[in-house]
């Protein structure tokens, strides 16, 4: 199969059952997901949306390789998931994949620059610092490149976060309610910025958002409902 | 080497950022404080082991009873040592129509080779240090020799057949001990004038003594072979039987040395705990993050374990930079109490605070590392995630062997290590039952009062774990530091009160009975205190258990020496002032009819005597008398007062001819009483012993200072402790604190339950660091000092303050962070 007709996700059959009492034998269980059966093609944007507690992030978690299905599989790119131990899948992430968390997540300890540094480090990369210092300037951020997280706006954290994920070039971005933490306008800029790069990086985007406006502005919406895709 | 290059950006980011400085700043702490303490300690060590030598008056003193042949000098010459010789020996000294026996030391140019003479132009003038030795043709005398032959400097004297000009009063010989021998006064000359005076003949009674210095290693190579080459009639002394009551102080101050030392490696040990837990828990957000971003586990690992052996390696320097630099300082400020310079450390305190360094921050910090290793990287997206909990004993087994490790090194004794260890962890097992038993009682019982007392006692119920572990370490800190100042300064005074500035300075031996009262009149009327006079009968100890003794049967040296020679027993009802029964008890009535024993414990393990054992001696005249040993003793050697090896009852000893001995203090500046003493009493010998205890009390000063300075490294280890107890929980009740503004609290509430709940935390740590502090203070005095202690009131107060003032202090920093800024910013950045 030629590379851009094979899907860069794949799930079949997913679950993720919880048990509700640790470890008591017999103890009542609960089904997250329900044989979720998903492709996603390279240069699709895909948006997951649901209510809360519809297992929205469970799944993201599981596509991503931070979390194992109880039954079902995972191909990234090809590449079956469930049979990598935990460093074979982070070695996956860090070739394939870009994150942005509801939480924006920077390291506090690192200023703009060196969060998005980071990743860059972290597989031995050369000349981090000028990617990074372009990537920052090209999400609006070259006058802040040695804020500290706790010196910027939401806003700004947000485009932090984004410069981070597009800095290796990945092949999928993952998204996890980019505006979660932000006002309504912010928002908005932050999710322009996103599909703007998006585009220019020819990168494919899967995004969880109970935003319809957002989910919206993606080429296909995956709807769920009580852990199972509804149509 | 991209993981340690990586690291050493991530310790320069963390650094930069403020994460690291709270655990940098224990580690600088503490190793500089071990090392500080490691440095001076060794430079006391050596100061204390020269000061020591000064008491032999040269690094290795040989004895001989014949003249030292040739082989000896030249053997000194060519090991490129000092040397020096003297001979001593006892002899008649006249001037005018007085004469006196004297002891004669005859001494080379460059005597002593440690230590210093003082000598004073007339009687009672001021003194000073002086290298020489008295020039040919002339003698110095003692104070009593020139009180007693009523000569002045310039005057002179006949010795034999020669005849000396007196040059000046000797007042002060370092290598004078307090040996029978040397109770008569003294008369130093040149030993070119010897042979002069014709009492060098075959057969008189002379002591010859050879003297060596140098180099550490190059004495040690010269006593090897010294000690090979040693025949009949000929000794080394060594410090153990130069002078036992020196040895006694010296060995006082090496355990407060050491302890203090020791105190400090667990102090440092509980702020680096402290400040690693701190870390990683702020820490395992940014763990899952670049996990996220594809770093493998051993990859982040390594990174971690590389940043926090950077970081012991930074702060390992630095803290031996700043302890080098603090006992320079501390040496020079010590230099101005004491003449004469403190000897140069050597590069073991360097290693031992490098090695102090790595092992605490590794030891408490790899455990939580490894357990960042269980941080999932699904904790991005989902918060409540977190590390697998794992008990705290398992998470600090690595740290507490490596405290347990320093300790034994410290104390270089596995039993004495283990002994302070286990003191320290049953201290924390029951710090931490008493303060979480404490946390619950007031939880359950105290809910009364306003809404913020309300809310502020319920929050210690809600994290009874954090806020337990926080009352033990604020305990811990605080015990060291009320252990440090008050209890510190009860203990020294304890020991300063064992020699203190009335100590006897004068023994007087074969009072006659008939002649304690008028000596008792005599001492009225010269304005001395009254002393306590022993009877004192001469025996000889010939059977144990009815089995003959005698040298045959020893190996040792001195019980060989001793079991030939008579011994002077005394007898008594009461057990006497600082003597402590070991082992059995004193004198019952019963006993007290029947006849008993009670020997000291030294010569017991020397001469192999055990309590039940019956002894039997004979006294002058071959009367014999034999008791059972009842008691085995304890005694300060270093109290002055006269000491006894065997202490027998009344009852078996009273019908004997005895003598009688006390000691007293005479007034200072008359030099005459003991002269005026000598003519009243002629027959009653007079040991002035002003010379030792003048040495004596200033050694202990020197000692005591010392270990005051060592002190305050330990005391800002226990500063710091604190500041890493008050710190580790600030994040959590910042994040509190914004929580109840964004809920509308005022200012006034947040501040009322931050009070309520850190008064309580306060109250019960200080509580239990004055239990802490005077149960150590109580062990250190009675088991390892042998000190009196000494209740102190003020500990309950100072404690509980102090606690509250911590707290106190740390609720208003900590609050004013939280409520400084708008409370979004402070949730956002804790979310």
């Amino acid at each position: 199969m030629p590379e851009s007709l094979q899907p860069i996700v794949q799930a079949t059959g997913l679950s993720k059952v919880v048990s509700l009492v640790d470890g008591a034998p017999g103890a009542r269980e609960l089904a997250i997901l329900q044989d979720i059966a998903l492709e996603v093609m390279p240069g699709e944007a895909v948006a997951i949306v649901g209510a809360s507690g519809s297992g929205k992030s469970t799944l993201l978690g599981l596509l991503a390789g931070l979390d194992t299905p109880s039954t079902g599989s995972v191909r990234l790119d090809g590449v079956d998931i469930s049979g990598l131990d935990e460093d074979g899948r982070a070695a996956l992430r860090a070739r394939l994949l870009g994150f942005v968390f509801q939480s924006f997540q920077l390291l506090p300890a690192l200023n703009a620059l060196e969060n998005v540094m980071l990743p860059l480090e972290l597989s031995g990369a050369k000349g981090a610092a000028d990617r990074a210092a372009q990537m920052l300037s090209r999400v609006g951020l070259a006058e802040r490149l040695r804020h500290y997280p706790k010196t910027l706006s939401g806003g700004e954290q947000q485009r932090v976060a984004l410069a981070r994920a597009f800095v290796t070039q990945p092949k999928l971005l993952l998204a996890d309610e980019p505006t979660g933490n932000l006002d309504a306008a912010t928002g908005a800029g932050v999710i322009d910025l996103m599909f703007a790069m998006n585009a220019e990086a020819r990168t494919t985007l899967l995004l969880v958002t109970h935003d319809e406006a957002i989910a919206g502005r993606c080429t296909r919406l995956v709807r769920l409902a009580a852990g199972r895709i509804v149509p | 080497m991209t993981g340690a290059r990586l690291a050493f950006s991530m310790l320069l980011r963390d650094w930069r950022a403020g994460e690291l400085r709270v655990l940098a700043l224990a580690l600088v702490l503490a190793v500089g404080g071990v090392s500080s303490v490691a440095f001076f300690a060794d430079r006391v060590r050596q100061s204390l082991t020269r000061e020591a030598h000064q008491v032999l008056g040269a690094d290795v003193l040989l004895t001989a009873d014949h003249a030292w042949s040739a082989k000896w000098r030249e053997e000194i010459a060519k090991r490129g040592l000092a040397g020096a010789e003297s001979m001593s020996f006892v002899s008649m000294t006249r001037a005018g129509g007085e004469a006196l026996l004297s002891a004669v030391k005859a001494v080379t140019p460059g005597y002593p080779l440690r230590g210093k003479l003082r000598a004073a132009p007339a009687l009672n003038a001021a003194d000073a240090e002086t290298t020489e030795v008295p020039p040919p043709g002339t003698v110095w005398l003692d104070e009593r020799l020139t009180a007693a032959l009523k000569v002045g400097t310039g005057d002179t004297i006949e010795l034999g057949g020669a005849r000396f000009r007196v040059a000046a009063v000797l007042t002060l010989e370092p290598d004078r001990g307090v040996s029978f021998m040397n109770f008569a006064p003294r008369l130093m000359m040149n030993i070119r004038d010897l042979p002069a005076t014709g009492l060098v003949q075959p057969g008189s009674r002379i002591s010859y003594q050879l003297l060596a210095a140098g180099g550490r290693e190059e004495i040690r190579q010269f006593e090897q072979w010294a000690a090979a080459q040693l025949s009949r009639g000929e000794r080394m002394e060594s410090l153990e039987n130069a002078r036992p009551e020196v040895r006694a102080g010296l060995d006082r101050a090496q355990s407060f040395l050491g302890l203090t030392a020791m105190l400090a490696v667990v102090l440092s040990s509980v702020a680096i705990a402290l400040g690693t837990r701190r870390y990683t828990s702020r820490h395992l957000d940014g763990y899952a993050v670049m996990r996220c971003l594809g770093a493998g586990q051993p990859q982040l690992f390594a990174l971690f374990a590389w940043e926090f052996c950077l970081l012991a390696l930074a702060a390992s320097l630095a803290g031996c930079a700043l302890g080098f630099a603090v006992q320079n300082l501390v040496a020079w400020w010590l230099a101005a109490l004491v003449p004469g310079s403190l000897p140069q450390p050597g590069p073991a305190p360097l290693l031992q605070g490098a090695a102090t360094g790595f092992a605490v921050l590794l030891g408490f910090a790899l455990p939580p590392l490894l357990q960042l290793k269980g941080v999932p990287a699904l904790r991005v997206i989902r918060r409540d995630v977190g590390p697998p909990r794992q008990s705290a004993l398992a998470l600090y087994a690595f740290g507490f062997a490596a405290v347990f490790a320093l300790l034994w090194w410290q104390a270089g004794d596995v039993k004495l290590g283990s002994y302070v260890f286990g003191g320290f962890a049953a201290a924390f097992v029951l710090f931490a039952a008493i303060g979480y038993g404490a946390l619950r009682l007031i939880g359950r019982f105290g809910r009364t009062g306003s809404a913020s007392w309300r809310y502020g006692l319920a929050n210690l119920l809600r994290r009874p774990r954090a806020n337990t572990v926080q009352i033990v370490a604020l305990a811990v800190g605080l015990a060291a530091i009320l252990l440090l100042t008050l209890i510190r300064a009860d203990l020294l005074d304890s020991w300063r009160r064992r020699l203190p500035p009335d100590a006897p300075d004068r023994f007087l031996v074969n009072i006659q009975p008939d002649q304690r009262q008028p000596l008792a009149e005599f001492f009225a009327g010269n304005r001395v205190k009254q002393p306590e006079t022993f009877p004192m009968v001469r025996a000889r100890l010939v059977a144990i258990n009815d089995r003959p003794v005698g040298a045959a049967d020893y190996t040792d040296e001195r019980a060989k020496r001793q079991i030939e020679r008579e011994f002077n027993l005394t007898y008594l009802k009461d057990l006497p002032e600082g003597n402590k029964v070991t082992d059995g008890a004193w004198f019952t009535p019963q006993e007290l009819t029947m006849g008993a024993m009670s020997v000291e414990f030294g010569i017991a393990e020397r001469l192999g005597i055990r309590r039940g054992d019956r002894l039997e001696f004979v006294a002058a005249g071959q009367a014999t008398f034999s008791a059972p040993v009842t008691s085995i003793r304890r005694l300060d050697w270093d109290s002055m007062r006269p000491n006894f090896f065997f202490i027998a009852t009344p009852k078996l000893l009273q019908d004997f001819p005895a003598s009688y001995v006390t000691s007293f203090r005479a007034p200072a500046g008359d030099a005459a009483l003991t002269l005026r003493l000598s003519q009243a009493f002629p027959n009653i010998t007079v040991i002035d012993v002003s010379f030792i205890l003048r040495q004596l009390q200033i050694v202990m000063d020197q000692l005591i200072g010392a270990v005051q300075l060592v002190f305050l490294f330990a005391l800002a280890a226990g500063v710091l402790v604190l500041y890493a107890a008050l710190l580790a929980t600030q994040d959590e009740r910042t994040h509190e604190a914004a929580v109840m503004r964004a809920l509308g609290a005022s200012r006034a509430q947040v501040l009322g339950a931050l009070r309520a709940e850190f008064a309580v935390l306060g109250l019960i740590a200080g509580l239990l660091g004055s239990v802490g502090a005077t149960a150590i203070g109580w062990a250190l005095a009675t088991r390892v000092f042998q000190l009196e202690f000494i209740w102190n009131g003020w500990i309950w107060i100072a404690g509980p303050a102090l606690g509250l003032a911590c707290i106190v202090a740390n609720a208003w920093a900590g609050a004013r962070a939280a409520l400084s800024r708008p409370p979004m910013a402070a949730l956002r950045e804790s979310a």
